[in-house]
């Protein structure tokens, strides 16, 4: 599987040039195998995916962790989506009382955008999930609900021995009992538990978060308990809050990492970035 | 052991800070946790005894009529929400840990989560003084 990032900050898409090293685009990360395309949030960061994309690829598969607007809000301007010789499928949450169609329509009317989803050349087949495990051709999709505002999923890809795992928007400090020491009793767990590559909201300084409790994101501290937790084999930390500059964020990290020893790598994601897994 | 649904995670965090007794149970009726107040009313810590299977409930409290006799399990407020899936609320004594017999009042309902997944039930309890 080929990981590629196409956005990586959170909550608001926040370009400039103190930002271009991890770059500004929200959510959006790429998975490809042969020609399956799978694409994890519609942030403002798919726009340039849209743009690039391969003229074979004539399916893609849109897996939405949520719908906050920092997760939905390149969805529009995604041009595959206006191209009626490629389908697209949307997966995401399922919500107690409104079907996710109802939902995605909210974004896809006026006065929030000016083309329905029935205006498109091909109506996007939407696939609405909850703890779900299915495949799309060779890779084995495994969502279920983590701790976030609202219905919110996290998502392990599977081919083969290779696993990857995608949280942006996860606050673990609210979503666990007896963290660290009980991963059955963790939200997210079973999504993140050795994998190869684990995606995870790392928004915060640990001293940001104590004035952000409930907000759904995590402070890095946890972030790196949960990892070590969870046996994985590297750490991207994702979902940089938008006032953190380049300079800021290889500070944090600088500071977390100070006299820590970890058996696995960690790193600041940044927009661009590619992993291959196998 | 699989990692629990993110609905009881949250639901033993609540318990875990608040005041009132909480007793946390599966669909099948194990006991998944109680909190510091249900410790104090049944005379028995949760780090002692962890989670505790259904069979097993009557080893850490018995519910009893006022005159010590065994109270049928389908009498029971927790029971009647696991069996039904709705809330149900009734008084009655429980001989705790301690050796005390002390009159309870439970008001139990079910957690239900989404998108329509029954993940098992929450039981309130409190002292109840006899008037």
């Amino acid at each position: 599987m080929r990981v590629t990032v196409w956005g990586c900050r959170g909550s608001l898409p926040s370009p400039g040039p103190e930002k271009n090293l991890f770059g500004g685009n929200t959510s959006c990360v790429q998975v490809m195998h042969n020609n399956t395309c799978i694409v994890l949030d519609g942030g403002s960061g798919i726009q340039r995916l849209g743009a690039t994309l391969h003229q074979d690829i004539k399916e893609v598969h849109i897996l939405l962790t949520h719908l906050h607007l920092d997760h939905t809000m390149g969805l529009g301007f995604f041009l595959p989506l206006y191209n009626p010789s490629v389908k697209i499928h949307i997966w995401g949450p399922a919500a107690i009382e409104e079907s996710l169609l109802r939902r995605l329509r909210r974004y896809f009317s006026p006065p929030l955008f000016p083309v329905r989803l029935n205006e498109l050349p091909l109506h996007p087949i939407i696939h609405e999930i909850d703890n779900s495990e299915f495949m799309i051709d060779d890779i084995k999709i495994q969502s279920g609900y983590i701790c976030h505002p609202g219905p919110t999923l996290g998502y392990r890809l599977s081919f083969g021995n290779a696993k990857f795992a995608y949280m942006p928007d996860h606050e673990i400090g609210l979503g666990a009992a007896n963290f660290p020491n009980e991963p059955d009793w963790t939200s997210g767990y079973e999504i993140a538990r050795d994998v190869d590559l684990l995606f995870h909201d790392a928004q915060y300084r640990p001293s940001e978060y104590v004035d952000k409790v409930g907000w759904g994101h995590s402070s890095i501290d946890d972030t790196l308990a949960f990892a070590k937790m969870c046996k994985v084999k590297k750490l991207e930390l994702f979902h940089h809050d938008p006032g953190h500059t380049d300079i800021q964020l290889q500070s944090i990290l600088h500071e977390v990492m100070l006299n820590k020893q970890l058996d696995f790598e960690v790193s600041m994601c940044a927009e661009g970035n590619v992993y291959d897994i196998s | 052991m699989p990692q629990q649904p993110i609905e009881i995670i949250l639901s033993r965090q609540l318990a875990d800070c608040m005041k009132v007794a909480v007793f946390l149970v599966d669909p099948a009726g194990n006991l998944l946790f109680y909190n510091e107040a249900a410790e104090g009313i049944l005379g028995i810590r949760f780090s002692e005894t962890g989670s505790v299977p259904v069979e097993e409930w009557a080893s850490v409290f018995k519910p009893t009529d006022i005159h010590g006799n065994h109270l049928p399990p389908e009498g029971l407020p927790l029971v009647q929400t696991l069996s039904n899936r709705k809330p149900a609320q009734g008084s009655f004594y429980i001989d705790n840990r301690r050796g005390k017999r002390i009159l309870i009042t439970v008001t139990a309902f079910p957690i239900e989560g989404r998108p329509d997944t029954y993940l098992g039930a929450m039981a309130l309890f409190w002292k109840t003084e006899l008037s």
